[in-house]
């Protein structure tokens, strides 16, 4: 089976192409999913890209959690669909409320556009069941708004359940506990600043992000954890 | 009646705000000194219809609670006050 992957796409997304090629040439295929469509039937698995969902006024995700489609992205999550969350999509899931935390403005206050190496925390969940905890991959990342945020609670709950996805070996913007992505309870949705579509072909100076998109392939239409 | 209505922003306690802790630092190179705790938020305004006072703050509030700010990181001051009386 070829997973079917639906790439969510606001006014102001900028990254929604890089995803759709990066899945395709990873053997998926993937299809654009307007936010004011009601429904995200037939897709095995969720993008929400990077970009400027609504110009990211108000705050980054303040606005696209109210899109129509975010209730069909919220009951497919529900469902246990794998949806991942890549940078301006990492924001818009913390703020519909399907992973916890916020980011805020960068603890240096500059937009970085660099390529930073993440570590593999844990490996059961939809974006990283492929790789190998420890694994240390190289990944652009190209944010204002990454700092990662929550309280002490949610932070010991994180920790204590193994939900810390990848972690900065560098951290670059203030994150708490240098963390890059989390997951939600049942692990198959995710959240990570780093653009792993930005790294699946040597021609793009790193191939290390593959890895995690074929572990959302892979996930695609089966239970993750 | 018609409420003009002012929220007032900031980020939680604890919260760091490099964009206030940026401009503190950068007082003493322009001179002003003995200032301290910046911090930056946001002022919202806008216009309420609403029968009364009372639900006028309650609206104002509820939509600030669920939009206007991120209850993780910001937390807000509502006021309302009468523009004009029909």
């Amino acid at each position: 089976m070829v997973a079917r992957v639906g790439v969510i796409l606001f006014p102001g997304s900028n990254c929604e192409l890089d995803a759709l090629e990066a899945i395709g040439h990873l053997g998926g295929t993937a299809e654009l999913v307007w936010h004011g469509d009601r429904s995200v039937e037939g897709c095995d698995a969720l993008v929400v890209p990077g970009g400027f969902a609504h110009g990211d006024y108000l705050r980054p995700g303040a606005i696209a959690r109210f899109s129509p489609v975010m209730d069909a992205v919220r009951t497919f999550a529900a469902d246990g669909g794998p949806v991942v969350g890549i940078c301006n999509g990492f924001q818009v899931l913390t703020e519909a409320g399907l992973l916890p935390g916020a980011l805020q403005k960068n603890a240096g206050l500059k937009f970085l556009c660099t390529t930073i190496t993440v570590r593999v925390e844990t490996t059961t969940t939809a974006l990283t069941s492929l790789a190998t905890p420890g694994d240390e991959l190289r990944i652009p990342i190209n944010h204002f708004e990454g700092n990662y945020t929550c309280d002490a609670n949610t932070l010991a709950q994180l920790r204590a359940e193994d939900r810390v996805v990848v972690r900065y070996v560098d951290n670059p913007n203030g994150s708490v506990d240098n963390i890059a992505g989390v997951c939600n309870e049942g692990r198959n949705v995710v959240g990570l600043m780093p653009h792993p579509e930005r790294a699946c072909h040597r021609l793009l100076g790193s191939e290390d992000g593959a890895v995690l998109l074929r572990s959302l392939l892979a996930s695609a239409g089966t239970p993750v954890a | 009646m018609l409420f003009s209505v002012l929220v007032e922003t900031r980020l939680r306690p604890g919260i760091a705000d490099p964009q206030g802790a940026t401009i503190e630092r950068s007082l003493p190179t322009l001179g002003f000194e003995g200032i301290r705790g910046v911090r930056v938020g946001k002022a919202i305004r806008f216009e309420l219809e609403a029968p009364d006072e009372t639900t006028a703050l309650a609206q104002a509030t509820a939509v600030t609670q669920q939009f206007l700010i991120n209850p993780v990181i910001e937390a807000a001051d509502v006021s309302v006050a009468v523009t004009e009386s029909v």
